[in-house]
């Protein structure tokens, strides 16, 4: 088609729409918007790490920056790895839940120095096992983790051959349970399912077709609403105990789930860099916001806006009027 | 009774095929009772187990070059010039096309063309390229994106796969000419290639984002990665198809090779070329969701952000969307291609053909025009009913059908895992490294002779060498079942579809489908219904290999050719006799084909399996995407895959070759 | 020539193709020409009101040139192209009546077909395609190889029974194509321009192949050709087809003698006419000045075959039958016959 003398005028008279629409769409360009506010409060880049939980957090401090301080609220949609290493590039400004991470905190807090951490979110993730709700009522003492080799076989499933499964999930959230299972001598095998969509369809499932099923799971989740899993009880945490990972025998540590920016953000007078290191709320609230957003389906804006109103106070106080 | 000294006398030099034929089959059947003898009687040792957690020499190594790579990153004048070099001139690419079609701009609401705009401009095109209908077709396509309340998502997703493509074919086309002309440059590239082409893109995603930044250039360089081959490939063998003759002929009317190349050799590969493009594009699209794990706009984002709460309907809706984008666009460029090998010059005057161009320019203009002016034509109107239409009833039927067969697919599963996953894994883990290994060679050496062998016994050592050999057995268990069920569905749909016309057009779509919708969507249904278990990972694997198998088993049964079926037919042969006896064996290169690219394809989703509970190389290659101290792991989980994928694919092709020397003559 | 039943029956066969063939017979679309017609009604007439009869161990030669329509009459007679309408019988038996199950017997045990692609499965050996209609019909291996290697045998494929179809020339393709139909012992033999696809030399080679067959086993064939000369040479009757319709049905020498019309007339001109005619065509009643002292011979004896004799004679020869005088030959008759001229 490109070829050959008529082809060329063909070629030309492409080039002359494309040409004119190039004109037209670069003409004209009206400004209009937040001009007062935009420069006080400039753009803010927030990562928005996939789960629900990150989500509430996200929806209800871009929300606040967005109305309140008139910032442009850059999200990214990406994983921690790269929410940490955006703080190298600076293309991320600050991370709204951080579970743990002590090596990225290493690297990037205190060797390399361009992150800073910015304290508890008021959230306080508690990972551990647990079991399906008809479980824990029709076997009571199966929720302390003595008598679960009494139940181990009827955990077995087409994965775990003849030892019974314990589901793990999305890989990023690092586990001890091989080295539990194996120190506490418990005849389970860890099933890899790879993401918490598995995990959880997989407990939902156990739940409504009344099967048995144990695994790994944490709180502040929206899940817990909607099948409210029992907790079982290992040997109780005691600070070192989990020093080295293959000798671990004593249940998670309770997880302050904390922030973390980028140094420069930090130090940049921005004041979204004071609502951020002022955001702090509760599970409870957490969890609130993360229902309107899984179950009732709400957008960002509209989740957060009905929390926000709800507790206008506490929003003022994180502005630092 | 003349036998004349025309007549060919056979059986000289070469041995008969048969027996050539029942040779490897002898020899095969040798080296399957060698292999289970000798694993049996040694199963346990030396299978080379990894620890979940633990590292080898070789991936802590790994890890270092990625730390290393992170603390240069700023400093070394590579990665500084070169790098954003390319970053730079991508993101500016990029944000043209944003700034015209999707996002909003600094500071207009609406882009600044509007969607009227678009689907004007969209059938414009599309009718310059094509036809009338396929423009109409084409136009409702984008218009029914809007319906389903994602017109900006969907231009997010249009204008970063146009890019891609555009950059794909930039690269792809020029190198995959010169691989034609030059077969020692083709051999150079294959490797490269192949890698490209099996690598999962979740081993490179976060290196990427090191040199290139979270943003478009990221996005355009993943898919890149993944659709120049086919680019490349394609156009290779289309220069390589056209006749030699044709080429002589001009060169011996006195044409330079570089004049022979302009207006012998691209004129006319041009229809494959076509064809390569609509291959580029179709590439570039499975890359939507994936690339919306580094935040790449559009409606990957939606179907990754539903997946977080499970909203099976929404993730279906965005699926719907990225689906009907990719029929619009694979329609479109089809039908282009059919338009350019029937000669349209032929069929327009030179005349007629510039009135149309200008009034469908002026015609592109108004509705440019139009969608600017009025707000209407704008930003979509409504707000999406349609789509949350479907969302809902998606999500009741997903829950109904759970609800009601959720014991059946559970009956299933463990039928399927006990009786034929567990003891193939079984087998394989248990052996000795070096039977399963040297079953390998061996396969290698009888059907692809010393060079084969060569290839394989590299791939092996390879293997055992990133650590990780016992996952690696994990994994091609999991994917020898996806193949037999991939290959078992090719024969019994492609066989059905290639007799009955009727049914291969009603089939057709679902198998498009099946090859575009993101996996993410029919995960958690699967989930829902198998399972977190191998056999999900399996599903959703054949899901999205067995279309291309039957498509290649129906050309097959289709390509007998028809004296062969008349012959049949006048001996008597009842129907079954006929798809056993006659049309299955005619088909034996189809079917060999089928099988190698049924493994590449379920190969290719080895990773999303790592996501459903397949364990193995997959999920080690999710782990060390997320975590910093398995990131070596996961690269070592890559190469791996990368070396399994290979070994299959040489095999099976060698095997295709193999079974492909009995029917030279098709008896025309 | 009649035997008491004929072999194969055909009334007025039609075969129309298009969206309402059977409206076309009967009507007066059907006096319309081949592209009248399809323009008219989008339909085509391949075969066009046909009748004949094929006598037991007789070879009948369908003979045409491409698009006459030949090609999908002999596919009619097998139903592998269902007539539109029409009569078909074989010995007796109404063939378009037959239902799927009987058909198929029929194709396996009663009738074969040869075709101009040979048409062979290229995975399997020689012998197993020989033995394929046989074990469709449930023949045990050993039985069917027997039988197979005896057919190779009589076609003349001894020592190649293991080879494969893509080693052999196209000579001996046909030949295992032929055997594939013998195989089966079918009172019908259908062969559908079997040698066109053959080189000149193979053509003849096989021609005689078929010749003598014919004489061993005395199968009825019918036999699909362009090629007059071939036509000639094997057929005791031949039909010319023309557009779908036959225009004349007669042995070799009645064409040749009596061509139907100017297309008939046309065709056969530049056949060497002294091949085809016999004695009996050109007997004629003494002249003056002519005696009967001249030798005998045989009125089926070709005008070439005789010329020599005639020649030599001196005289006008006598044309016997029996006792019976037909006529006289003379050596005017004979070169005037050989020099061709015309009618």
């Amino acid at each position: 088609m490109f070829t050959g003398h008529r082809a060329r005028k063909r070629t030309a008279y492409v080039l002359l729409v494309g040409a004119v629409t190039f004109a037209l769409s670069t003409g004209g360009s009206a400004q209009a918007g937040y001009t007062r506010a935009a420069a006080k409060c400039g753009t803010v880049n927030l990562a928005d790490n996939a789960w629900v939980g990150y989500e509430a957090n996200l929806a209800v401090v871009a929300y606040v920056l967005k109305n309140n301080l008139g910032c442009k609220v850059v999200v990214k949609n990406i994983s921690e790895e790269i929410s940490w290493q955006g703080f190298q590039s600076g293309q991320v400004d600050a991370i709204l839940e951080n579970w743990g991470h002590e090596d990225l905190a290493k690297k990037y807090i205190t060797t390399q120095k361009v992150a800073v951490d910015l304290g508890p979110t008021g959230n306080k993730g508690i990972i551990g096992w647990y079991v399906v709700p008809w479980m824990a009522k029709k076997y009571p003492d199966i929720l302390n983790y003595k008598n679960l080799n009494k139940y181990a076989s009827m955990f077995k499933n087409s994965e775990s051959g003849s030892m019974g499964a314990f589901l793990d999930g999305d890989p990023s959230y690092v586990t001890n349970d091989e080295a539990l299972i194996k120190n506490l001598k418990l005849n389970f095998k860890v099933i890899y399912t790879g993401s918490e969509a598995a995990l959880i369809t997989s407990f939902r499932a156990a739940e409504a077709q009344k099967k048995p099923m144990i695994g790994y799971f944490y709180e502040p989740q929206w899940f817990l609403a909607q099948v409210p899993l029992k907790h079982v009880t290992l040997p109780a945490y005691t600070p070192g105990c989990d020093a080295d990972a293959k000798k671990v025998a004593c249940d998670y540590p309770p997880y302050v789930l904390n922030k973390v920016a980028r140094a420069k953000f930090m130090t940049s007078g921005s004041p979204a860099a004071t609502v951020i290191k002022n955001f702090t709320w509760t599970n409870e609230d957490q969890n609130s916001v993360a229902k309107s957003l899984a179950v009732d389906k709400l957008s960002d804006d509209a989740a957060a806006k009905i929390w926000v109103t709800a507790h206008a106070a506490q929003v003022k106080a994180w502005i630092g009027k | 009774m003349s036998t004349t000294v025309l007549e060919k006398t056979p059986l000289k030099s070469e041995q008969s095929p048969k027996r050539k034929l029942s040779l490897t089959g002898r020899r095969s059947a040798f080296l399957s009772v060698f292999f289970l003898v000798f694993a049996i009687a040694f199963r346990g040792k030396a299978t080379l187990p990894l620890d979940r957690s633990s590292l080898t020499g070789f991936q802590e190594s790994l890890n270092s070059l990625s730390a290393w790579i992170d603390n240069n990153r700023d400093s070394n004048p590579f990665f500084t010039t070169f790098v954003n070099v390319v970053r730079n001139s991508i993101e500016w690419l990029v944000n043209f096309f944003q700034h015209g079609i999707s996002q909003s701009g600094d500071s207009r609401i609406i882009p600044q063309i509007g969607w009227l705009g678009v689907v004007v401009i969209i059938g414009c095109v599309v009718y310059a390229i094509s036809n009338f209908r396929m423009s109409l077709f084409a136009m409702s396509g984008f218009v029914v994106l809007g319906l389903l309340g994602f017109w900006q998502e969907s231009m997010d997703t249009l204008v970063l796969t146009m890019a891609a493509v555009l950059l794909s074919l930039i690269i792809g086309i020029p190198l995959g000419v010169l691989a034609g002309l030059f077969p020692k440059f083709e051999n150079f590239l294959t490797p490269a290639l192949d890698f490209a082409q099996v690598m999962p893109t979740f081993v490179y995603l976060t290196p990427v984002t090191l040199f290139f930044l979270i943003g478009p250039a990221s996005a355009t360089i993943v898919t890149l990665i993944y659709a120049v081959p086919p680019a490349l490939r394609i156009t290779a063998v289309a220069i390589k198809e056209v006749p030699w003759s044709s080429v002589e002929a001009a060169v011996s009317m006195g044409s330079t090779r570089w004049q022979a190349l302009r207006k012998v050799q691209l004129p006319q590969a041009k229809r494959t070329i076509v064809v390569g493009i609509n291959q580029t594009i179709m590439a570039a699209l499975s890359m939507v969701t994936i690339a919306a794990l580094i935040d790449a706009p559009g409606l990957g984002q939606v179907v990754v952000r539903a997946l977080e709460s499970l909203d099976v309907g929404r993730s279906f809706q965005a699926g719907l969307g990225i689906v009907i984008l990719a029929v619009v666009l694979d329609r479109s460029t089809t039908a282009a291609a059919s338009k350019v090998d029937s000669g349209n010059i032929v069929n327009e005057s030179r005349r007629s053909r510039k009135t149309i161009l200008t009034v469908l320019g002026v015609i592109a203009l108004l509705g440019i025009l139009t969608s600017r002016i009025f707000s209407w034509a704008g930003a979509f109107p409504g707000s999406g009913l349609l789509g949350a239409k479907i969302s809902t009833w998606v999500n009741n039927y997903v829950n109904w059908f759970q609800m009601h067969f959720v014991s059946i697919t559970n009956d299933i599963t463990n039928v399927v895992s006990y009786g034929l996953i567990n003891p193939m894994q079984t087998l394989l883990t248990q052996s000795p490294w070096f039977i399963t290994g040297l079953a390998f060679v061996g396969l290698s050496w009888i059907f692809g002779g010393k060079p084969l062998a060569a290839i394989s016994t590299f791939c092996v050592l390879a293997i055992v060498g990133t650590g990780l050999w016992s996952d690696t057995m994990v994994t091609l268990a999991s994917t020898l079942v996806a193949a037999i069920i991939t290959v078992a569905l090719g024969i019994l749909v492609g066989t059905w579809i290639g007799r009955n016309k009727k049914a291969d057009r009603w089939i057709r779509p679902i198998l498009d489908a099946g090859q575009v919708l993101p996996a993410f969507v029919y995960l958690v249904p699967f989930l829902g219904l198998f399972g977190a278990t191998r056999f999900t990972a399996i599903m959703a694997a054949v899901v999205y290999a067995a279309p291309a198998s039957i498509k290649l088993m129906a050309d097959g049964i289709r390509g007998v050719p028809a004296t062969i079926i008349e012959a049949a037919t006048a001996a008597g042969s009842s129907p079954w006799q006929m798809i056993i006896k006659v049309q299955i064996p005619s088909a034996r290169r189809a079917l060999a084909l089928a099988t190698n690219q049924g493994i590449i394809y379920v190969l290719a989703m080895i990773v999303v399996g790592g996501l459903v509970g397949a364990g193995g190389l997959g999920y080690l290659v999710v782990a060390g995407f997320s975590q910093e101290n398995l990131k070596g792991k996961g690269l070592a989980a890559g190469l791996a895959i990368v070396l399994l994928g290979i070994m299959l694919d040489r095999i099976t092709q060698a095997i295709a070759h193999k079974s492909s020397k009995g029917l030279s003559s098709a008896a025309h | 020539m009649s035997a008491p039943e004929p072999m194969i029956s055909v009334r007025h066969l039609w075969k129309v193709f298009g969206s309402n063939p059977e409206k076309i017979i009967g009507s007066a679309d059907a006096g319309l020409s081949r592209t009248e017609l399809r323009a008219k009604t989008g339909n085509t007439i391949a075969v066009r009101d046909v009748s004949f009869d094929v006598a037991p161990g007789e070879v009948f030669v369908v003979m045409g040139l491409s698009g006459s329509g030949k090609s999908t009459l002999v596919r009619c007679m097998t139903r592998l192209i269902e007539p539109t309408h029409g009569e078909l019988e074989l010995e007796g038996e109404d063939i378009l009546k037959a239902d799927d199950k009987r058909l198929r017997e029929l194709r396996r045990t009663r009738f074969s077909m040869v075709f101009q692609h040979f048409g062979l499965l290229p995975h399997r050996e020689v012998i197993d395609n020989i033995a394929y209609s046989l074990e469709i019909n449930g023949v045990g291996k050993e039985a069917r190889h027997a039988r197979a290697n005896e057919v190779i045998d009589l076609v003349g494929l001894q020592g190649y029974a293991h080879a494969y179809p893509e080693q052999l020339s196209g000579g001996m393709q046909q030949r295992v194509g032929l055997a594939r139909a013998l195989a089966v012992d079918p009172q019908v033999l259908f062969l559908d321009e079997p040698f066109s696809a053959l080189d000149p030399l193979i053509r003849r080679d096989m021609q005689a192949e078929v010749i003598r067959l014919h004489h061993e086993l005395g199968k009825t064939m019918v036999f699909i050709t362009h090629d007059l000369a071939e036509a000639v040479k094997l057929g005791d009757r031949i039909a010319i087809m023309r557009d779908g319709a036959v225009v004349q049905i007669g042995t070799p020498e009645q064409l040749v003698a009596e061509p139907a019309d100017d297309y008939v007339a046309n065709f056969v001109r530049d056949f060497p006419k002294s091949h085809v005619l016999t004695l009996r065509w050109i007997a004629r009643p003494l002249a003056d000045g002519e005696d009967l002292s001249g030798p005998v011979l045989l009125p089926t004896l070709s005008v070439r075959d005789a010329a020599r004799q005639v020649l030599e004679a001196g005289t006008v020869a006598r044309i016997m039958d029996g006792d019976k005088l037909l006529g006289v030959v003379g050596a005017q008759d004979i070169l005037s016959v050989i020099a061709g001229a015309s009618n």
